[in-house]
C-alpha cells in the first residue's frame, strides 16, 4: 500500500528534521485522508471570496498548508511528483500574470486598470455580473501565487536554501 | 458584542504574549504564539471582523507557526538569555 521507505526514496537521507518520511502509519494515513478535504475547503474559500469572508489570500494559504502537510509527512520525493520546484516558480509567475492580465484587459476594453465593468462586452454579461466575474478571476490569480510563494518560503526555510539534489551530490565536490 | 467576553479574550491574549516572552524554550514560545493568534482570532470574531479573523487564523496560526517551527528546526531550540 505504501511505497517502501529506503534511504534513496527520501532525497535528504533522513537528515532534515522537518522534511522527511515519517515511520508512523497513523500520521501518514491521517495526512493522506485529510489533504483532499483541506484542498476542497481552500477552493471553496477562493470561489466564495467575493460574497463571504475569505478570498484569494486565505484560500491560497490553506492550499499551501495542505501541500506542507504532504511535505512533512510523505517526504520530498513523494511531494515532488505533485509540486516540484519548477512548478513552484511557474505558478508564482502564472498567478501574477492572471492578475495583471485581467487588469490590462480592462485597459484594452476602454476602462481603467482593473475596471471589471468594461469586461461585460467580452464576457457577454451585464456590467454588475462582469464585476463579480472579474474579481473572481483576480482572486484565483492571487490564490495561485500565494500558494506557490508560501510553499516556497517553507521549503527554503526548512532546507536552508540548499536544494535536495545539491545535498546528495555534495560528496562529489 | 459582549463586553465581558472581550475582556476575557484580551486577558488571554496578554497572558499568552507574556508567556511567549518569558519561556526559555523557543519551540514552546512558538506554540504559545500559535495560541496567542488563536485568541486574537476569537477576539476579532467576537468584535464582528470575520474576514480579519479568518486571515488571522489561516496565516498567523496556520502558516506562521509552521514557518517558525521550520526556522527553529534549522537553528537552536534553547534560548541563550
Amino acid at each position: 500500500m505504501w511505497p517502501e521507505y529506503t534511504e534513496q526514496s527520501d532525497n535528504f537521507g533522513g537528515k532534515n528534521k522537518m522534511i522527511r518520511v515519517t515511520d508512523d502509519v497513523i500520521i501518514k494515513t491521517i495526512a493522506r485522508v485529510l489533504t483532499p478535504f483541506i484542498q476542497v475547503y481552500a477552493l471553496y474559500v477562493i470561489m466564495h471570496g467575493h460574497h463571504s469572508p475569505g478570498g484569494g489570500f486565505q484560500g491560497g494559504v490553506i492550499l499551501a498548508a495542505s501541500l506542507i502537510l504532504l511535505l512533512i509527512t510523505h517526504g520530498w520525493a513523494e511531494t515532488k511528483k505533485k509540486f516540484s520546484e519548477t512548478k513552484t516558480a511557474v505558478f508564482c509567475a502564472v498567478g501574477v500574470l492572471i492578475y495583471t492580465g485581467i487588469g490590462v484587459l480592462c485597459i484594452f476594453m476602454g476602462g481603467n486598470f482593473l475596471d471589471y465593468g468594461k469586461l461585460g462586452g467580452l464576457l457577454m454579461v451585464i456590467p454588475p455580473e462582469a464585476r463579480s466575474l472579474g474579481i473572481l478571476g483576480v482572486e484565483i490569480g492571487v490564490g495561485i501565487t500565494v500558494m506557490a510563494v508560501m510553499f516556497s518560503i517553507f521549503f527554503d526555510t526548512s532546507t536552508g536554501g540548499n536544494s535536495p539534489e545539491d545535498e546528495t551530490t555534495s560528496s562529489l565536490r | 458584542m459582549i463586553l465581558q467576553l472581550d475582556f476575557i479574550f484580551i486577558l488571554f491574549v496578554i497572558i499568552c504574549a507574556i508567556a511567549a516572552l518569558a519561556v526559555k524554550d523557543i519551540l514552546s514560545a512558538v506554540i504559545i504564539l500559535g495560541a496567542y493568534s488563536y485568541f486574537m482570532c476569537l477576539l476579532w470574531t467576537e468584535m464582528g471582523a470575520v474576514d480579519v479573523a479568518f486571515t488571522e487564523a489561516s496565516v498567523s496560526a496556520g502558516i506562521g507557526t509552521v514557518l517558525m517551527i521550520a526556522a527553529v528546526s534549522k537553528t537552536t531550540r534553547r534560548s541563550k538569555d
